[in-house]
């Protein structure tokens, strides 16, 4: 395969993908379904993206061990996102949780 | 701002550490993340081209797998549509995942900001900055760290994004669809091409709208 050729294709794709509508945005109107439906990609499109990551340990196979580094450092990323609010003390906390859990119990 | 960059930074690195112990070299790493950079995107192409995909099914998985940028960009459209055609080609250069989340969070913590686009030039610049920088990093050091990409770090992603999600979810229609899409995700995870993730998406859209209009319609009725 050609790479520089491939990754510039790759690169016009994506690009594509995000100037389309800022390039004709005067030219498209949203009706009110499509406003509201576009409230919701942030939080739908991230969810779709971390669930699984969570319960399958970021691979391809399901581990809903307690072992799991994954499972417990994603409930409690949420634990202390929900009970919290602050973004850091979400992040460092629940990585925290994570490489503590690998080193003691997953092994 | 800086956890969200702290976030991503594993990702640039184990890029560049795969790259170009890799097919795919140290300088073609190195240019993918410069002209593409798109985090999700560019790891699915380093797994096609190891499985000697061809050119056509690598561009079409990078469509899929990139649609949801459209997505942000019609949601970000109302606040860029003013400016300049040069500004809104820079900042859809720069529209990446983390990029967005913090400029949707900007103009919904302050509605009535006119100076916006300079926070999302800063927001875009920096995450470019620390891409390509963890990028090189990565193609440098990576080599000598073998198992770099199951060293866990990748869990970072997972942190950032609950961190973005879950204080958002005291609204009923935002906790439908984010459990419904992350139902779906679960469900269709072993669907080709990525493709769960963007029909789990548009479950969670479908289940948001959905209980946004029935909540409207409960108050329109009492």
């Amino acid at each position: 395969m050609n790479y520089p050729l491939a990754i510039l294709g790759m690169a016009a794709i994506t690009l594509a993908c995000r100037a389309t509508f800022y390039l004709l945005g005067e030219r498209i109107v949203f009706p009110p379904l499509a406003r509201d439906a576009l409230s919701f990609v942030p939080v739908a499109v991230l969810s779709a993206i971390t669930v699984p990551l969570i319960l399958f340990s970021g691979g391809d196979s399901l581990n809903l061990s307690w072992r799991s580094p994954w499972l417990v450092g994603g409930v409690a990323a949420i634990a202390i996102a929900w009970f919290g609010k602050r973004r850091l003390a979400t992040i460092a906390g629940s990585l925290a949780v994570f490489f503590v859990w690998r080193f003691l119990v997953a092994g | 701002m800086a956890p969200m960059i702290l976030g991503a930074a594993p990702f640039g690195f184990i890029f560049g550490a795969l790259a170009a112990s890799g097919p795919l070299g140290a300088w073609n790493g190195l240019l993918m993340s410069a002209t593409v950079f798109a985090g999700a995107s560019q790891f699915v192409a380093l797994g096609l081209i190891a499985a000697h995909a061809g050119l056509v099914l690598l561009w079409l998985t990078t469509l899929i797998v990139n649609l949801r940028h459209g997505l942000y960009a019609a949601n970000l459209l109302p606040h860029v549509a003013r400016l300049p055609k040069r500004w809104r080609l820079l900042l859809a250069f720069l529209l990446v995942d983390e990029a967005f989340a913090l400029v949707s969070e900007f103009h919904r913590r302050e509605p009535q900001a006119t100076l916006g686009h300079w926070y999302y030039l800063g927001a875009g610049l920096a995450m470019y900055a620390n891409w390509l920088t963890m990028t090189v990093a990565g193609v440098l050091v990576g080599e000598s760290f073998p198992g770099l990409a199951t060293s866990g770090l990748d869990f970072a992603i997972v942190a950032t994004f609950v961190s973005i999600v879950v204080p958002q979810l005291g609204e009923r229609p935002r906790l439908a669809a984010a459990l419904s899409s992350a139902v779906a995700a679960v469900a269709l995870h072993d669907l080709p091409l990525r493709l769960g993730l963007l029909a789990a998406s548009a479950v969670g859209i479908a289940a948001g709208v959905a209980a946004l209009r029935l909540r409207r319609a409960a108050r329109g009725a009492a």
